[in-house]
């Protein structure tokens, strides 16, 4: 019944969207495609992205809107991801950490880093009331170049991770060594027919979706919605707002941070460098196109919004090259008029009641 | 009589979407004289000046009814560019100057005296340079006639208030063609000896031959300055009087009235009961409602009436002590001092507020009607809330009751507990509103313009549950309005803002003189 009202609060142009997805199903389909690996694929791509699409939730129920500077918790979540592994390459022949258990240090070491830098930008979105968009947009931006510089001189001493010559660490850092890479796709993952099932994402996934909608409906959370939605109403219940917002990026960073893990183990490699640049995007445009606007979201609207998009993303790529074929970018180009043009839509319906 | 008027206005009425505003209003002025319009709020002034000035609110809801003539010319205002080009100037009550341009500029702005030059003798006269030794002279010329000394060099940006006042005026009248100056609430922002000054340039100017209509509620300058004044209640003309026929008392009796539709309340038994709240030298800082230095005692048991006119600051007190606007000065509820600028703390102390803003600041409007009723607790004190630890989770069952025991004694029209507060009528979304504010169990009740923006009947529902809640559960209670015709049906006191302070405390069944003397900001004649 909520799916059903979800999908009623759709408007025209994530009709469209749906509708397109259909049909790129359906074309999928009659082209004969591969259809058992486009379901396994699209469930991968939907967990990669889940928590990351998640991490737009809190952002814009606290009122600061889409987290377009949600970069700042995927650095986060980077590096505690290499600090992690340092940590496994400094304690060899001391401790042995068992793949599972260095995964969550990883999460556990981004943690202290998201909260601090989450506390910071939330203080910077208070003072940008208005303008937060275009601000996350930019910091976004600006903390991607400025860690280029950082990977360059972060004292990291593993070689899985260094370049072989110079200093610095690679741009791609490949996790199979420690045994990471798809530590949770292939936690009892299963098989139906030739469809693999990634059980233990999907249940990352699951597990992130359902403590956040404990939390939205814990007091704090209630507060946090109230001073979304209607901060003066909030400040005349004793709401302090600016705490709430805060709350609300910290929570944002958080699950960018631990999303950006998750990612990174379906992946297989951690990504450095340019990677993180329009990874937030991606995350916006998907809880866009589940029904969210820049003011309102759900829970409902983040799982929507990932199944649609990311399958879009998945299906469209074969089904392009299987009608263009001497033109492989028409899938890409595809998605990225999706991601784009969807962002556009919701800014432009951002200010109308 | 040898003269034409200069403006009359016959049978002018005017409705907005079926409520008449205005019921047959005459007026005429003749040339030099000074013509004073005095009445509450709402009594129809700024219509009538809006209807005189062609604003396009006017004709986009369907016109008037009645006749303008101008020096005897039948005319139709369709715009105020067309208003201006008759003649009739106007001074706004805000300012509508450009901050970084000088008085000079600001004054001959989009009137600049130009002079040829050679770029404009080759491509047209849209390229002429500005006149500035013309302008400033212009400038210098009308603000002499102001009797004023500002530079007409000085950015406005940096002028007093009542400077800004002057350079409006000074740019009306350096309009050719002026013949009929409009002053609406010239006074409102000013100084007393700017606001003197300011009445001694009316006179001169009417002195000239161009008419003034004189906007106030301060009924001593129109004595001072008026020959003739008219007074407006309920968008109908009472009477038209000339200065030597009528004095301050009589017209502060004409303005107020008793048209009222609400039975005045009965003079109680003096059975007061102890102080609950102590207000001291209480002031705010809200925008428009500024309170400048409140003492006001509420008693235990009562509902305490606050009016006054728009502007003077009684919408202010209930906002500072609920600490939604900067605020100072001293508080104290049963005895305790309140922390003030903190909504938390007047929660605490057992105060509930239910704003005049319903849409903006009472309601959550695109939540359910149970969320909105439980959010004033649940914030506040914790109600609806489970807790474990660190952890906590609403209870959405006890929300759920509380919600339904509200609709049903309240009378709440809606489909159901879960509906969206937005799509419920005025009077339903201010009930859900009196809903929230008794979850909250509260010691005082503050209610600011209960009435605001719902229809009549339901008018009458809000003001007989306020009533109610008074003489059954003994609850005190702060209504703030603007209708002094509300107030005195149901409150026990009544106090009278003006200028930031309390103009005096009243009894609902005190004469319509002391009511529109204290609105007026005139003392109460202990002899009237």
């Amino acid at each position: 019944m909520r799916v059903k009202s979800a999908f009623k609060d759709m408007d025209i142009a994530r009709l469209i969207i749906a509708a397109f997805f259909v049909f790129l199903c359906i074309a999928a389909v009659a082209l004969r495609l591969n259809i058992s690996e486009l379901i396994s694929s699209s469930l991968t791509q939907m967990g990669m992205w889940g928590v990351l699409v998640l991490a737009m939730l809190p952002a814009i129920v606290s009122g600061t809107g889409p987290n377009f500077g949600v970069s700042l918790g995927i650095v986060c979540g980077l590096l505690g991801g290499l600090t992690a592994l340092e940590l496994a390459y400094r304690m060899e022949g001391v401790v042995a950490f068992p793949p599972g258990a260095l995964f969550l240090v990883a999460i556990l070491f981004s943690l202290p880093f998201a909260l601090l830098v989450g506390i910071g930008y939330g203080w910077l979105l208070n003072r940008v009331k208005g303008s937060e968009m275009m601000i996350a947009t930019y910091v976004g931006f600006s903390i991607v170049s400025i860690m280029k510089l950082a990977w360059v001189f972060l004292p990291f001493k593993n070689p899985e991770m260094a370049w072989p010559i110079g200093r610095g660490v690679r741009v791609q850092i490949a996790l199979a060594n420690r045994g990471l890479a798809q530590i949770l796709n292939n936690f009892l993952a299963f098989r139906i027919g030739d469809v693999v099932v990634p059980t233990g994402l999907l249940l990352a996934v699951a597990l992130a979706a359902f403590l956040m909608w404990l939390f939205l409906r814990s007091q704090t959370g209630m507060a946090m919605a109230t001073a979304g939605s209607n901060p003066r109403f909030a400040e005349a219940s004793g709401i302090v707002v600016d705490h709430q917002r805060i709350i609300g990026t910290v929570l944002s960073t958080v699950l960018g941070a631990v999303g950006i893990l998750v990612y990174s183990q379906s992946y297989g490699f951690l990504q450095l460098y340019e990677a993180p640049m329009f990874m937030p995007f991606v995350a916006v445009a998907a809880i866009l196109i589940g029904g969210a606007s820049v003011k309102k979201a759900t829970i409902t609207h983040v799982i929507i919004g990932t199944v649609l998009f990311l399958g879009i993303q998945v299906v469209a790529v074969p089904v392009a090259n299987a009608f263009t074929a001497d033109w492989s970018s028409m899938g890409e180009i595809s998605r990225k008029i999706i991601q784009n043009g969807v962002i556009l839509y919701a800014l432009t319906q951002a200010g109308g009641e | 009589m040898a003269v034409e008027p200069i403006l009359r206005m016959k049978g002018i009425s005017k409705s907005y979407y079926g409520t008449k505003v205005l019921d047959s209003i005459n007026l005429s002025i003749m040339p030099g004289e000074v013509h004073g319009i005095v009445g509450e709020n709402g009594a129809g002034k700024s219509t009538l000046m809006n209807i005189l000035f062609g604003m396009s609110v006017i004709h986009s809801t369907g016109g008037f009814e009645g006749s303008i003539e101008i020096a005897g010319q039948p005319v139709e205002i369709k715009s105020p560019l067309q208003a201006m080009s008759l003649g009739i100037g106007m001074v706004h009550q805000e300012f509508m100057l450009l901050p970084n341009y000088s008085v000079a500029e600001n004054i001959k702005l989009n009137r600049e005296v130009l002079k040829p030059n050679f770029i404009s003798r080759i491509f047209g006269p849209k390229l002429q340079s500005l006149d500035y030794d013309q302008m400033y002279a212009d400038s210098r010329k009308a603000l002499e006639r102001l009797n004023i000394g500002i530079d007409e060099y000085a950015l406005i940006a940096g002028l007093p208030v009542g400077h800004m006042q002057f350079t409006e005026i000074a740019r009306e009248l350096d309009k050719q063609n002026l013949r009929i100056l409009v002053f609406d609430e010239p006074t409102a922002v000013l100084g007393e000896s700017e606001a003197d000054h300011l009445l001694q340039a009316i006179k001169e100017i009417a002195a000239s031959g161009i008419a003034v209509l004189f906007i106030t509620h301060r009924l001593n300058e129109i004595i001072e300055v008026c020959d003739n004044i008219t007074v407006l209640r309920d968008g109908r003309h009472v009477t038209t009087k000339a200065k030597q026929d009528t004095n301050v008392i009589e017209l502060a009796e004409l303005m107020v009235g008793r048209s009222m539709s609400f039975a005045t309340r009965q003079r109680q038994s003096s059975h007061q009961g102890r102080p609950i709240m102590e207000i001291k030298n209480l002031s705010v800082d809200m925008p428009g409602e500024r309170v400048r230095g409140v003492n006001l005692t509420v008693y235990e048991g009562e509902i305490l009436g606050i009016g006054g006119l728009a502007g003077q600051g009684k919408i202010g007190i209930a906002n500072g002590i609920m600490g939604l606007f900067p605020t100072s000065g001293e508080v104290k509820v049963s005895g305790a001092s309140l922390e003030l600028n903190n909504p938390s703390a007047s929660i605490a102390a057992g105060l509930a507020f239910m704003s005049e803003d319903r849409r903006g600041v009472g309601l959550l409007l695109d939540s359910s009607i149970e969320l909105n009723i439980a959010s004033g607790a649940m914030f506040g004190t914790g109600r609806f809330v489970k807790t474990w630890g660190p952890f906590s989770q609403v209870d959405q069952a006890a929300i759920r009751e509380n919600a339904e025991k509200y609709i049903a004694d309240l009378d709440i029209r809606c489909t159901g507990p879960k509906q969206h507060v937005r799509q419920l009528s005025g009077g339903n979304q201010q009930k859900v509103c009196i809903a929230r504010a008794l979850t909250m169990n509260p010691k005082i009740l503050l209610v600011s313009e209960p009435t605001r923006g719902i229809d009549v009947g339901a008018k009458q529902l809000v003001l007989d549950t306020l009533r109610r809640l008074n003489a059954e559960l003994g609850m005190t209670i702060v209504v703030t309005s603007s209708e002094l015709a509300e107030l005195r049906s149901i409150c026990t006191r009544i106090a009278i803002i003006t200028d930031g302070r309390v103009a005096g405390i009243l009894r609902p069944d005190d004469s319509d003189v002391n009511f529109g003397l204290l609105m007026a900001g005139q003392p109460i004649d202990k002899g009237a």
